[in-house]
């Protein structure tokens, strides 16, 4: 499969987002909601950092066994009544999935919210192949209209603003009467509504994500808070199941220790409202309820992500608080990523999926604020995973010239204290003069790259090295 | 190769391991034959009136409404007003479980029929398998007896919840359904349901009845 991401143009979609004020407008609602959201439910909750400490150690622990967790729920799914295929990659994955969608005679299919169905481009391969995927979460939905990627991983649409939503209703949706009241978000909510209602009972195979896989039951759970994902589930007569390996839970306990997490970072609630618990096809006595149960288990890169650098990605719950909290996400939203996953967790996940000489500059797109680890629900290190993707990417002469020889340069006054110190007093003392007045410089020799956007604060006209000995020596006198 | 030996080689080669080492197989065996709980919030761990106060008060926060009745005998005059005070057609859609069939419905004027909903319903019954204080959720069961689409198609869904199958966490409403369906074994799906459908995916805004029912109320039966 050929990947499509625009992340080595990370530096032209970010400028490109800085300039578009309908995407500026629309983040605004990302700083507002989230983060307070979050906050209150965490405080609201006193052994919430107990239950990251919790998730941490469940997700580590799943992951040393994964091996044999793996056996265990591919047993258990089997027992239940279902099957499952695993997939070394997106290539392997789409091949299942059609070929599943084949034999079931599919002429469309409903979709709840899964990133790995965006991470192998699964709706472009059943269209190429005459089969109509439908997108059933509304953000989904909305983007799908629009052959856009998701810029959030739980709120996909969220770099638009209603009236764009409304006009590509107003597009599609043609056999409504083009003079309806379209003026109020619920309005857009109510004829989505009504829309896929249809696409529900039509369709003859629902494809879903999955929260967590539990290898005690052989159970994938969905969590969502539309039903969008239990409608795509519960009426088609199949039900594929397509998850990325790491999904694992041992136990049904362990999902509800990382439940507690989920809702609370993800959008401050308590709980979503629907947390679904799938075991198998509908069994000979139910009324309702899917009568093929498939589970599509996606590698994709992740086994080699095991024991190496970056193998604390993979406890990764998909939650978004990263993002929601990350000062850069807030300036150019989840589409300058160029690829599936954006914010912190994108700017780590990314380069392990696609290969750092494509998407290099993710993990340069950071002020290394650490706010991403201080929300993360199982405690992520991401700041020091997206610094071993710089040393990569180092290593692998991937970086610019000019900023190799910059930083030869600084290494070679760095490697000698003395001289460093003579070379960085002079400078300061020189900077601090020239700026003395003003307090910052709207232009400096070398600098444009900052000057150009914002000026530059004048030092003080002491090193912090020779602050920090002269404050030492006071205390000690 | 399959894929499956692929992946699962390529997880071992990672880890270092063969995927035979009778220690790791047996650190395995015994999370899931113990299933250890884990740090289980003080919140639920309250009992009686209490606890089902909790349950209210975190099922109203999920913009469920609730209401308590003292019989199961009360649980159809307690419906029937409900749809009236909100204006809803007197008809119920509801499955095959016994609890329900046996109330009273005689006693209203409501249109009731059986089976799965079809789509076309617009009030629908179920009978919760338990619910948990801790979060205001209700936990439902797939069967013949409370069929899954109630909980998703109709406009206004009405969950029944018996006051005694209320827990106080996740954990020992899971520890019932172990033994109601025995050691890891699930009916098709579990449903932990927590106030009525919503998205906020329009300008992060919340509206609610997205795809879901657009009402939730919960009966709470004390006897």
């Amino acid at each position: 499969m050929i990947v499509h991401t625009t992340s080595p143009q990370f530096k032209r979609n970010a400028a490109r987002a800085l300039a578009d004020t309908q995407l500026q407008k629309a983040l605004g609602n990302v700083k507002q909601g989230f983060i307070d959201k979050r906050r209150k439910a965490a405080e609201k909750l006193p052994e919430f950092e107990g239950l990251r400490d919790s998730a941490r150690d469940i997700k580590n622990h799943t992951l040393e066994h994964l091996d044999l967790y793996l056996e265990a729920y591919e047993a258990k799914v089997k027992a239940s009544g279902g099957h499952v295929h695993f997939a070394r990659n997106a290539d392997d994955a789409r091949d299942i999935i059609l070929s599943i969608c084949r034999e079931a005679g599919a002429k469309t299919v409903t979709k709840g919210k899964s990133m790995i169905a965006e991470e192998i481009e699964i709706n472009g391969h059943l269209q190429a192949n005459g089969i109509t995927p439908v997108e059933t979460d509304l953000g989904e939905y909305i983007i799908q209209l629009r052959n856009e990627l998701p810029s959030h991983i739980i709120a996909p649409a969220v770099h638009l603003n209603a009236t764009q939503v409304e006009q590509d209703f107003r597009r599609v949706h043609k056999d409504l009467d083009p003079k309806r009241d379209l003026s109020q978000p619920v309005q857009l909510l109510t004829e989505a509504r009504a829309v896929l209602r249809e696409r529900f009972f039509a369709a003859d195979v629902g494809i879903t994500g999955a929260n967590f896989l539990v290898a005690e039951t052989g159970t994938s759970i969905i969590v969502t808070n539309e039903g969008n994902g239990d409608l795509t589930q519960v009426l088609p007569k199949t039900h594929i199941v397509l998850a990325s390996i790491e999904k694992l839970v041992p136990t049904l306990e362990d999902a509800s220790q990382i439940l507690r997490v989920l809702a609370r970072s993800a959008t401050g609630q308590e709980m979503s409202v629907y947390t679904t618990f799938s075991t198998g096809p509908r069994r000979a006595s139910d009324a309702d309820g899917p009568e093929n149960y498939h589970v599509v288990l996606l590698d994709n890169g992740r086994s080699a992500m095991l024991g190496s650098d970056f193998e604390e990605m993979l406890r990764c719950i998909r939650c978004g608080a990263c993002m929601n909290h990350c000062p850069v996400y807030h300036a150019v939203g989840g589409h300058a990523y160029g690829w599936v996953y954006p914010g912190p967790m994108g700017a780590v996940l990314t380069p392990s999926l696609i290969g750092v000489d494509k998407a290099g500059h993710l993990p340069n797109a950071t002020t290394f604020c650490g706010r991403c680890e201080s929300v993360c629900p199982v405690r992520i290190p991401l700041p020091k995973l997206m610094r071993h993707w710089r040393e990569r990417e180092f290593e692998r002469h991937l970086t610019p010239a000019t900023f190799r020889s910059g930083l030869a340069f600084w290494g070679f006054f760095a490697k000698r204290p003395a001289l460093y110190r003579l070379v960085t007093r002079a400078a300061m003392g020189a900077l601090g003069f020239a700026g003395r007045h003003r307090g910052r410089f709207k232009w400096l020799p070398l600098a444009k790259g900052w000057t150009k956007y914002r000026d530059f604060p004048a030092p003080q006209g002491e090193t912090f090295q020779a602050r920090w000995k002269r404050e030492r020596k006071g205390k000690a006198a | 190769m399959s894929a499956r030996d692929d992946v699962l080689a390529n997880i071992r080669r990672s880890l270092g391991v063969k995927g035979t080492e009778t220690i790791r197989r047996n650190i395995v065996a015994e999370r899931l034959e113990h299933a250890p709980k884990g740090l289980i919030p003080a919140r639920g761990q309250v009992s009686g009136e209490e606890r089902l106060a909790l349950f209210k008060t975190q099922a109203e926060a999920a913009l469920a409404t609730v209401t308590e009745v003292a019989s199961s005998a009360d649980v159809p005059l307690s419906i029937a007003l409900f749809l009236r005070s909100h204006n809803l057609p007197a008809s119920l859609r509801m499955g095959d479980d016994l609890r329900l069939k046996a109330m009273p419905w005689t006693e209203t004027a409501l249109d009731i029929s059986h089976g799965p909903s079809e789509g076309h319903d617009l009030n629908a019954v179920s009978h919760a398998f338990g619910g948990v204080a801790e979060t205001g959720s209700l936990v439902l069961v797939s069967g013949p007896e409370n069929p899954s689409t109630l909980n998703f198609l109709p406009d206004n869904h009405i969950i029944v919840v018996a006051a005694k199958d209320i827990a106080g966490d996740y954990e020992s409403v899971w520890n019932r359904v172990r033994f109601t369906f025995g050691k890891g074994g699930m009916p098709r799906t579990v449903n932990w349901i927590t106030g009525p459908s919503r998205s906020g995916d329009i300008e992060q805004t919340m509206l609610l009845g997205a795809h879901g029912p657009r009402r939730l109320h919960v009966v709470v039966v004390s006897e």
